[in-house]
């Protein structure tokens, strides 16, 4: 079905076999855009992590900086079915800001300045697969793509990877976020084509 | 939840897109609700960006087509101009339409 | 209203200016719009990539035809390939005509003032063609802030309508080159107050450009009493960038 506009190519290259099932390839980085931009300095930036008992821990954008921080060159993949390969990033692995972090929780609910939230398993941001980052091709993470940092969880729909994070609560029971509550997969998974719930 | 102070408005994964919105470039990327009139005419048989709708969030009143439209997104969000609550949200799955509407306390359509 | 996607053929194109260019659309069955309505077009890629945007309708020829004009966004990704390389005989995907809120209504009796920023002028058109055709009473006014005098959509047209009796006058502010002996500037509080219907006459009106102008305009006119709820905006821009 369709008109098929021969001389139309939009903006991306053609299906690449190194990219999940539906994506195409982005040259570009896309900015995707369901609200207004939150504008955080950093001397404001906290995040926290908050357990499943209520007891918390936080860390201000100098202790932040002063965590091991990691490289990481990772593909990443949006649910409106652009891919962007071999991203650069810099920040601070979940694993990491666990260390001193009591909990028993199987579930997070990721939240972002701006009131935007997403919901991920412990599974999927533990054990080298998910960091907070703020850097961007050696670079400060610019606002309109989650500055001054935001979660990067590659293996995940990048609607996971939550922009202007804030912090995570721990939780025993899955709570949906914002695209979970509006029928987007729970999990996520682009090589699973877990889109829709 | 516990641990946190204050909740500010529903916000969304975005930004602004280059060469829309401010001189910069960097200026917030929304469109007329007007935009919507498409899509939601799949849905319904009247124009639904006529009807004028009261923010669940803020209690300001407007039409849809005055809403900001974010459409660079996994769904299309239409959020209140006065304070940025989210209104409604729609896409497609490919043969059906989800829709949340669960941002109005209620919509006023005119039947003429 | 139509609310399914309709093939159309693809019968006109013709150039506005340098970076605009106004496409006939005939579709399968007779199409009546309203004016200010507009069209949501979708395009597919070999790939099956697709992208969708709203253009406004400019004109309607009935009882199947309705025509859009486009400007090229130099970093558009749809309008490169509308203004650049659709031809006549090619066939696209077409949605509406759809919107009930930025449009004129014939039965309203009320002086129109309308306000364009550049391309905004397009839905502006189709009022102003339908009032034209109507050859309805009340009285026309459009504001069209513009580059340059090539820059210009309608340019004929809109002078042999406004020297006619069509009850049109049409006033331009150019701001970055004017034809001689016309002032160059943007538009501001002072010459917006000189050049629309007073609060007075209650007009209604319509604006329609980019966010930033129509933002300030429809500012200025509540600042000067015009009441909020006779002013319509429409901003304009495609839907979405990058899909």
């Amino acid at each position: 079905m369709g008109i098929i506009s021969s001389g139309f190519q939009g903006r991306r290259n053609r299906d690449d076999p190194g990219l999940p099932p539906g994506q195409h390839r982005a040259e570009d980085f896309p900015v995707l855009s369901a609200g207004p931009t939150p504008r955080i300095a950093r001397a404001d930036w906290e995040f926290r992590i908050v357990t499943e008992t209520g007891t918390s821990r936080h860390w201000d954008w100098a202790a932040f900086l002063a965590l091991p921080q990691e490289d990481i060159t990772a593909d990443i993949h949006c649910v409106t079915s652009w891919s962007k390969l071999g991203t650069h990033w810099r920040g601070v692995a979940l694993d990491t800001l666990f260390d001193q972090i009591e909990t028993t929780a199987r579930f997070s609910l990721v939240h972002s300045y701006g009131g935007y939230t997403t919901n991920v398993p412990l599974a999927d941001l533990l054990g080298g697969k998910a960091w907070i980052v703020h850097q961007f091709n050696g670079a400060d993470l610019p606002s309109e793509h989650g500055g001054p940092a935001r979660l990067l969880v590659p293996h995940l729909y990048f609607w996971k990877s939550a922009k202007w994070v804030r912090g995570l609560e721990l939780t025993g029971e899955e709570i949906p976020g914002f695209w979970e509550t509006n029928g987007y997969h729970a999990h996520g998974d682009p090589w699973r084509e877990e889109r829709y719930g | 939840m516990n641990g946190w102070t204050g909740r500010p408005a529903p916000g969304g994964p975005g930004a602004g897109e280059r060469g829309t919105g401010g001189p910069d470039g960097l200026g917030e990327d929304y469109l007329d609700g007007n935009a919507l009139a498409g899509p939601l005419s799949e849905v319904f048989l009247i124009d639904m960006t006529s009807a004028r709708g009261r923010c669940d969030s803020c209690g300001a009143v407007s039409a849809i087509a005055e809403a900001r439209l974010y459409v660079n997104a996994p769904a299309m969000v239409l959020r209140c101009p006065s304070c940025s609550g989210v209104l409604l949200r729609v896409r497609r799955d490919g043969g059906q339409a989800v829709l949340d509407l669960r941002g109005f306390s209620y919509l006023t359509i005119d039947l003429g | 209203m139509s609310s399914a996607w309709h093939i159309v053929d693809v019968v006109a194109v013709q150039e506005e200016t340098a970076t605009a260019r106004t496409i006939g659309l005939r579709f399968p069955l007779p199409v009546r719009s309203l004016p200010g309505q507009h069209l949501d077009l979708r395009l597919t890629a070999p790939d099956g990539y697709q992208a969708v945007r709203s253009y406004s309708v400019a004109s309607a020829s009935p009882p199947d035809t309705l025509e859009i004009t486009v400007e090229e966004l130099p970093d558009g990704e749809v309008s490169p390939y509308l203004v650049r390389k659709l031809a006549v005989g090619d066939q696209l995907e077409v949605r509406g005509p759809v919107g009930g809120w930025f449009v004129w209504r014939p039965e309203d009796a009320s002086p129109v003032q309308l306000i364009a920023g550049g391309s905004g002028v397009v839905p502006l058109m189709a009022m102003v063609r339908a009032h034209d055709q109507a050859r309805h009473p009340a009285p026309f006014r459009l504001l069209y802030s513009v580059r340059d005098p090539e820059s210009v959509y309608y340019r004929q047209e809109l002078e042999s309508l406004a020297g006619s009796s069509s009850g049109l006058a049409v006033d331009y502010v150019y701001t970055r080159r004017a034809p001689a002996g016309r002032p160059v500037g943007r538009l501001d509080a002072r010459i917006l107050a000189s050049s629309v219907f007073g609060p007075e006459a209650d007009p209604a009106v319509f604006i329609c450009g980019a966010t930033g102008f129509v933002e300030t305009v429809s500012g200025w006119l509540v600042d000067s009493g015009y009441p909020p709820e006779r002013i319509k905006t429409e901003r304009y821009g495609g839907m979405g960038g990058t899909g």
